[in-house]
């Protein structure tokens, strides 16, 4: 063995369908080198089941450079494994120590029904920003980009919730299986901005209210913030909480009733 | 819960969504809403706690100062308002503060329950068969839903022995706290349940004060690094305000010997008997 | 079958009608063209279907747009949203003439460098009208949210990006691929919502349909449950990328490959300039065999960092026990004007010689130094730090080594394709109603892209040229209903797609699909990368085929048909690699000239710089296919640049 590879067991969750009731299986993973990202060491594992006529390991993964949030994975019981502020992606195996035992799992809601294996589907979090993620701007209708000035702060703290790459970590991290962290990123980039302004109000309610037809209550623990590859702000969360009551009072100005 | 193949691509919602109702019930409607019920709510239970140990202190002074305060929240709103009426508000307004508070927790923890079925619960909370690592969340946070629940069972023990004297234990008098509250906590075992009661109760502000900067929107990452610190201050203070009185009640410094009116029985509360005490303590 | 004209009356092949209006007036030539283009009344357009393929950038923001204007839009991408496509990955920037710095910027600058920055193999009319709608993509982007830098007044910061003379790139951090997607996904969920776009996820195209020589629609592959399905349509758009990851190390995702726009060229779309790729220079190499993808490092980091190697070789010393002495600052040396500011395709190639000779290193000696000491020296740690912080944080991330310690290790590696499916004028493939945008088709780049530009190429042709010219095709239909999805030219697709995934499970083999996918990235990159000769060319095709062979008779696809299979994904995808890269050996062997990405060794100036050859290749080349037992045939689109004065590049 040379020294920059290791010897590690993996306790990985394998479940063929969404009916299945899953279980862990162990593999050895041997002659790991250290350089190598967590999703080539999967990749390897792979390779030697496929070499053992056996079904590889399902999980998925696209960009692997942490920005599209397709991978997910708890790892050793953390969203994203130990480091903060990385994708599993950007995981690498000197993370970890010859003789190491790690625990493999899929990210777990009841809005995250399990596809297969680690796969799971985070269709849930679409329908939240299609409730109203976005600002009512038809292509070829927009004025000048430097009609409207944009305070650099607000800029800049839109950009900090715009960060949020979708991976749903913080679900995953939650044990409320909450998904305020996502949804509190997507509702405060837009309504920070000059441009969100109109629909401030109707959007944070929409998209509250639909994140509360799949996911569980936020209590506060701050999970999210500890698995977020992106290490969003849990104060998002604080001022669409804000927003949202705001909404409930202003709606109610809109519809006359002042 | 068996799930489909299109429930893949279109997960069942958790819950149903009902029509709004008009304002403000359609707050109380979302469970953001709810988590601000119970920060209001929070924050009132909160006020009655520390006005409740401060009003506790008299109980140093002596068994006259006691019955004196005791005798003050009776005639609340005194000259103006019939005696005991005030004091009723202000009970069923706590008692309403308690009920929403409940409520709201009892409801939200329902939808996260239902949220994460399918994953393994510990302690009523999902989790990970492979085990779980948490970063954050703090014993505190995670306990919620335990010393909620003690909280309010220590809250029905502590008004049956206290307030309605349906205890065993005690020698209880009607209108004298001191004779009540020396003879309550100078037993141990009551001493521990009510020491043991506090410790969750402080463990539920801590959790509790930094949450609801949070669940209000309150917060400003100004001064989010001193939000930690005011939760602690104030379950801390809490914490040793309310255990002085059992551990000094064991010690013997509150202790009903002290209490000259106290061979009274309750038939014959003698209120003169304390004036007499508080105006030779004046001169 | 090359046009066998006089050169001097070098006339296109009939099949290549680029539709370019005939004017000399290019300023006006789109905006009359639109006049001119016939038009779909607003109480018709959702009469129409159309199938928009992949939501990356170009995708998003067609189906977006098309459904705005009250089409019928069906929108599919083989990921479980529309927003992990991989134009989320890019992080310059975007460019446009918007002349906010005053720096005398314009349209027609724009067009220029963009021209000449393609070496002068890309289409004027195309990129003047790229250029001029460059300017709405910012501001359709900033009306969405995107959160765009900004000064302390508020309003949009711009930088000089790539070597361009004015600052003209708008950027959000290091992260504006990711924050335009998000804003083109952002249209895409109103429409979802409001019912205009049918977003189909986790669906695979796997073959285009065609009938009596028009558009029918797609079938696909459901990625869940396998099952195969058919989907009909007015017209097709395709969004599906470009097929950098034929060589399988490259910045690409995972999962970005060639099927679609493949399998469109086997029903009739012809495929052009297979062989221009751009490599990126600056690129973490690999560490070992089982390096699945590389990641790419600003640019920008070559503006402080100094690029070395030892003049020794196989030197194995530390960069800090190497004295200035025994360094060579190749690039300083051969090109003292511009140094190591020199274009992407000078510093890769240079990089590829020195490591060729065995001065490579790290520890495969496949890197150069990319030394920050120097600026370090100058300018402090925490000057550096302010300007790389994020980029030094992830070079030691992957790495794990100090680059404020240790100079940085880079390679080049395979960033961007240039060639992808013909289109005309209008973006239509050669087959009647099936369109190409973005990354997919050849349009804009020439043989060479300028940075900043894949964005603003994939958002100008979604959100501003094709809604316009599909209505001139949709127009002439009006009361032709789809072609159903049971007439038998769907199902017999069907049967074939089925056929085929049946075959692939029963081949039951020894290797894996990856295995094969990365021996054909090994020849790719060796035969047909930065440096091109003829023999290596002919070998390449020789190789690729006998390993194609090999490969459909010993691959081992594991799981089932019936739930998600990765594996199964990859093979299909893998054989089109293997179609693909016969065609890019095959186009690199008859282009004999050396243009932008496209480096032939035996076309070089006396300085080892690329030589183009006006006279002869001045084309695009577009690929007929015929069947898989015959070779495909090149037509040749002959290029006229009446608005740019044609030079050779040198920076020297």
């Amino acid at each position: 063995m040379s020294e920059n590879n290791i010897n590690i067991t993996l306790d990985v969750w394998r479940q063929n369908g969404p009916n299945d009731k899953g279980r862990f299986e162990t593999y050895e993973a041997k002659e790991i080198s250290t350089d190598s990202s967590f999703l080539e060491m999967l990749d390897v594992v792979n390779e030697r089941l496929i070499d053992d006529e056996k079904v590889p390991i399902t999980f998925e993964s696209d960009c692997r450079e942490g920005i599209c949030g397709t991978c997910s994975l708890m790892i050793n019981g953390q969203a994203h494994g130990p480091n903060k502020g990385q994708a599993t992606c950007q995981l690498h195996m000197r993370t970890f120590s010859n003789g190491d035992h790690i625990t493999i799992e899929p990210f777990r809601a009841k809005s995250f029904p399990i596809i297969k294996d680690l796969a799971v589907s985070r269709a849930a979090m679409d329908k939240i920003q299609h409730a109203g993620g976005y600002i009512t701007v038809s292509t070829g209708s927009a004025p000048d980009a430097n009609l409207t000035p944009v305070p650099k702060e607000a800029s800049d703290m839109a950009f900090d919730a715009a960060a949020c790459i979708g991976c749903g970590a913080c679900v995953a991290a939650c044990p409320n299986s909450a998904a305020q962290l996502f949804t509190s990123a997507k509702v405060q980039h837009l309504n920070l901005l000059p441009q969100g302004q109109s629909e401030r109000w109707q959007r944070v309610e929409a998209m509250v209210d639909t994140m509360e037809d799949y996911f569980g209550t936020c209590t506060n623990h701050g999970e999210c913030y500890e698995a977020c590859p992106k290490e969003i702000s849990l104060d998002f969360i604080a001022f669409m909480n804000r927003d949202y009551v705001k909404a409930k009072i202003k709606n109610r100005k809109l519809a006359g009733q002042n | 819960m068996a799930q489909t193949l299109s429930d893949l691509r279109n997960p069942q919602p958790i819950r149903k969504r009902k029509k709004a109702l008009p304002f403000p019930l359609n707050v109380w409607q979302s469970a953001i809403g709810r988590k601000w019920v119970m920060a209001l709510t929070g924050i009132g239970l909160l006020g009655f706690v520390i006005a409740h140990m401060i009003g506790n202190f008299h109980v140093l002074e002596g068994p006259a100062e006691l019955h004196e305060y005791a005798e003050a929240l009776r005639g609340l709103g005194g000259g103006i308002i019939p005696r005991l009426w005030l004091l009723w508000v202000l009970r069923l307004g706590l008692i309403a503060m308690f009920g929403l508070h409940i409520a709201a927790a009892y409801t939200t923890k329902e939808i996260s329950r239902k949220a994460s079925d399918g994953a393994n619960f510990m302690d009523g909370q999902k989790s990970y068969p492979g085990g779980r690592d948490y970063v954050a969340a703090n014993y505190a946070s995670r306990t919620m839903r335990w010393t909620g629940p003690i909280i309010l069972l220590y809250l029905i023990f502590h008004l049956a022995d206290l307030t309605w004297g349906l205890l065993p234990h005690t020698d209880y008098i009607k209108g004298d706290p001191y004779n009540n509250l020396s003879n309550s906590l100078g037993n141990l075992p009551v001493a521990i349940i009510y020491i043991v009661a506090n410790i969750a109760l402080a463990i539920h502000i801590f959790h509790g004060t930094w949450s609801l900067f949070q669940s209000l929107g309150l917060n400003n990452p100004k001064y989010n690094s001193a939000r930690k610190g005011l939760a602690a201050g104030l379950a801390a203070v809490i914490l040793l305000g309310n255990l002085t009185f059992p551990i000094l009640a064991q010690v013997g410094v509150i202790d009903n010997d002290k209490n000259e009116c106290a061979q009274f029985t309750e038939e014959a509360l003698n209120t003169e008997c304390f004036e007499e005490l508080l105006s030779h303590g004046g001169e | 079958m090359t046009a066998t004209m006089e050169p001097s009356t070098k006339v296109t092949s009939p099949r290549l009608d680029s539709k370019v209006p005939d004017t000399d007036d290019i300023a006006n030539m789109w905006e009359n063209h639109k006049f001119s283009m016939k038009l779909v009344n607003p109480n018709n357009k959702r009469k129409f279907t159309v199938i928009v393929v992949g939501t990356g950038l170009a995708g998003s923001s067609a189906a977006a747009t098309l459904a705005e204007l009250g089409y019928k839009v069906k929108a599919f991408t083989f990921h479980d949203s529309p927003r992990r496509a991989h134009s989320i990955a890019a992080q310059g920037g975007i460019n446009a003439a918007k002349n906010y710095q005053n720096d005398g910027d314009s349209v027609h600058r724009l067009f220029y460098d963009t021209v000449k920055g393609g070496d002068y193999r890309s289409r004027e009319a195309n990129v003047h009208r790229l250029a001029e709608v460059s300017v709405n993509i910012i501001d359709q982007a900033t009306a969405q949210g995107v959160p765009f830098a900004r000064d302390y007044g508020g309003l949009l910061d711009n930088r000089s990006f790539g070597g361009a003379q004015v600052s003209r790139t708008f950027y959000a951090r290091g992260q504006t691929g990711q924050q335009l997607l998000l804003g083109a996904y952002s249209s895409l969920n109103r429409q979802i919502e409001s019912g205009g776009v049918e977003m189909h996820n986790r669906k695979e195209m796997l073959d285009l349909v065609v009938k009596d020589g028009e558009t029918a629609g797609i079938v696909t592959r459901d990625l869940l449950t396998g099952e195969v399905e058919s989907h009909s349509a007015h017209a097709v758009v395709l969004a599906t990328g470009g097929y950098g990851n034929v060589y399988y190390l490259s910045t690409n995702a995972m999962m970005c490959n060639v099927t679609a726009a493949w399998r469109a060229h086997r029903k009739g779309a012809f495929f052009a300039n297979p062989c221009y790729t751009q490599i990126h220079p600056t690129c973490i190499p690999a560490s070992d065999d089982h390096q699945s993808k590389l990641t790419l490092m600003s640019e920008s980091l070559r503006n402080d960092g100094r690029i070395w190697v030892p003049k020794e070789f196989d030197d194995a010393r530390l960069a800090a026990d190497i004295p200035e002495s025994e360094r060579d600052y190749y690039l300083e040396r051969k090109y003292p004007s511009f140094g190591n500011l020199v274009p992407r395709d000078v510093a890769s190639r240079n990089a590829k010689t020195v490591v060729d000779e065995g001065r490579g290193v790290g520890p495969l000696k496949n890197g150069v130094f990319l030394d920050f000491a120097d600026a370090i020296a100058r300018d402090g740690a925490e000057t550096i730090k302010a300007k790389y912080g994020n980029l030094f944080d992830m070079y030691a991330n992957i790495t794990g080594e100090d680059p404020y310690s240790r100079p940085m290790r880079i390679y080049p590696a395979t960033h961007y394709t240039m060639g992808g499916l013909w289109v005309d004028y209008h973006l239509m493939t050669t087959v009647p109603g099936t369109y190409a945008i973005g990354e997919a088709n050849f349009s804009d780049h020439g043989a060479n892209r300028l940075g900043a530009s894949a964005l603003m190429q994939g958002l100008a042709d979604g959100y501003f040229v094709l809604p316009y010219t599909i209505g001139d095709y949709l127009a002439d239909k009006l009361g032709d209903s789809p072609v159903p999805t049971d007439d038998p030219v769907f199902k017999a697709a069907e049967a074939e797609i089925t056929d085929q995934t049946n075959k692939w499970l029963a081949v039951n083999g020894t290797k894996s699909p990856e295995h094969y996918h990365r021996e054909l990235g090994k020849i790719v990159w060796d035969r047909i990368g930065m440096a091109r000769d003829k023999n290596g060319l002919e070998k390449a095709g020789d190789e690729i085929s006998s390993l194609e062979e090999e490969f459909k008779k010993n691959v081992r696809v594991m799981g089932d048909n019936t739930s998600m299979n990765t594996e199964l994904e990859k093979v299909g995808r893998v054989a089109d690699f293997f179609e693909l890269a016969k065609l890019k050996a095959r186009d690199a062997l008859v282009r004999e000239e050396s243009c932008g990405g496209h480096f032939r060794v035996e076309s070089q100036t006396e300085e080892g710089e690329a030589l183009r050859d006006d006279e002869n290749y001045s084309h695009s080349a577009a690929w007929e296919w015929h069947d898989e037992s015959t070779h495909q045939t090149k037509h040749e689109e002959q290029l006229e640049f009446k608005h740019v004065k044609l030079s050779q590049r040198s920076y020297k």
